[in-house]
């Protein structure tokens, strides 16, 4: 079983109803014994960092999920679920789960052309491959809505960039994680296909 | 680079879709969930819906439409409408709506842009403006006002002092949509746009008055809109939404177009 981790931070239903439309059953959880038994696990969010990472820890979702990666099972982080994977987050000063090493830092958006958030659709030019990313074509757009972003220590970990303000990171992977800084579930096409081939990827990078 | 978005606006009343010429003549021109999913399919980047029905019941009819529009569509999905409260926008989330539009009611009790940016954050709170030009007085410098109601109701609250406060009280987005345009597709107020684009920094969707192609060009370029949205010249027939992104895209302006 595929599992949605809830904890009071946003839209999971649209998560959701992607897995629906892609022929998926996904199960909205926050019980941490589901999460550590399940199939795969996706992590989505949007909110702050600081509040959702209180809201995990308060559920004990945080140990679980550190289990269900030490484990080997399929993780999807999504937008915060995502910026909670890494070590640390300039939001509030916030320490996450350090599964990826790195820093969620804040866009700097000193041209004032730039608005806040960086919000609409933008390409995503892979880095590296990976069977979750392996339909992404040069040009294609997916859906952001995001004022910080993923920043890994190790390059290896970078599978895709996009630019803003700088060619920031948005797409992380390492092992049975990986995690998009963009919403697979509000990308259309491209987006839904993303999803799709979480659904059938043993966990093994690339 | 960030894209440009075409963003289509279905006014929907009493579950069906709607399309007004300068907010009144409201007429039906059909399903709201099948209109949704050919433009989704067709390219669009982006659907707003605006809830026009009067009665009683509307909202539990919106709650219908979001929540079986959000089944077929994977883009960002926009509602607004008569929304009072907290509990109204977490209503339409839960259906599936992405983003919240406040209206006459943040005009009535401006607060409730706060409360709302706190309860689903400000991202996802679009401050939608419906504006009327007017002569530039000493409380009106900037030559336009702010009307609610659907336009019904004048407000004496200057236009560009409005979008900046509502920046200020966290609105994460802007619609300004002017009603001297609305319907007549001879273009946007590019004046307008430009003018309230340049004096904050969350994204502003350029509403009212979209007939041709050129009109989209003109505002996301000399406008500075971050968006543009369209109505009757998508529900009509006389564009798809794909013709208006070819043309954008020929004209040198970035859009989505692999989809």
């Amino acid at each position: 079983m595929t599992v949605i981790v809830d904890y009071d931070a946003g839209n999971l239903r649209s998560v959701q109803r992607a897995c629906q439309e892609i022929g998926v059953t996904a199960q909205i959880t926050s019980d941490p014994e589901h999460i550590r038994r399940a199939e795969r696990v996706i992590f989505p969010g949007v909110g702050i960092a600081t509040a959702a990472m209180q809201s995990i820890t308060a559920r004990g979702i945080d140990l679980a999920l550190l289990d269900a990666y030490a484990a080997g099972t399929p993780v999807l982080g999504i937008c915060i679920g995502l910026q909670l994977s890494l070590d640390h987050s300039e939001e509030g000063d916030t320490p996450t789960l350090g599964l990826i090493n790195g820093q969620v830092r804040r866009f700097k958006m000193q041209d004032r052309n730039l608005k806040i958030p960086h919000m609409g659709w933008n390409e995503v030019n892979l880095v590296q491959s990976h069977p979750i990313t392996s339909h992404v074509k040069p040009g294609d757009e997916f859906y952001f809505v995001h004022s910080y972003y993923p920043d890994p220590t190790n390059e290896q970990d970078v599978f895709a960039r996009s630019d803003y303000e700088s060619n920031f990171c948005c797409a992380v992977g390492r092992e049975n994680f990986f995690g998009t800084q963009f919403h697979p579930e509000k990308s259309g096409r491209v987006g839904l296909q993303l999803i799709k081939n979480f659904t059938q990827w043993d966990g093994r990078s690339a | 680079m960030l894209s440009k978005r075409v963003i289509a606006c279905l006014d929907v009343r009493d579950g069906k879709l709607a399309k007004s010429v300068k907010f009144v003549n409201t007429k039906d021109i059909g399903d709201p969930v099948a209109k949704a999913r050919e433009y989704y399919l067709d390219g669009l980047d982006e659907l707003v819906f605006y809830d026009i029905t009067a009665s009683s019941d509307r909202r539990n009819i919106m709650l219908d439409v979001v929540e079986n529009v959000a089944k077929e569509v994977f883009i960002p999905l926009s509602v607004g409408g008569g929304v009072r409260s907290v509990s109204d926008a977490t209503d339409l989330r839960l259906a599936g709506a992405e983003k919240i539009n406040v209206n006459t009611a943040a005009v009535q009790r401006p607060e409730l842009i706060t409360e709302c940016a706190t309860a689903i954050g400000a991202q996802n709170i679009v401050l939608s403006m419906d504006i009327k030009r007017v002569t530039a007085t000493a409380t009106l410098p900037s030559g336009y006002e702010i009307v609610i109601h659907g336009g019904r109701t004048d407000t004496g609250l200057d236009a560009l002092a409005w979008a900046v406060r509502g920046e200020s009280l966290g609105a994460g987005e802007l619609v300004v949509n002017a009603i001297d345009a609305d319907g007549t597709l001879e273009g946007y107020e590019i004046n307008l746009t430009r003018m309230i684009s340049e004096a904050v920094r969350i994204p502003v969707i350029a509403s009212g008055g979209a007939g041709r192609p050129e009109h989209l060009r003109d505002v996301l370029r000399e406008g500075k809109a971050d968006a543009a949205l369209v109505a009757s010249m998508v529900h009509y027939q006389t564009y798809k939404v794909s013709e208006l992104k070819d043309y954008l895209h020929n004209q040198g302006i970035k859009v989505r177009m692999s989809w």
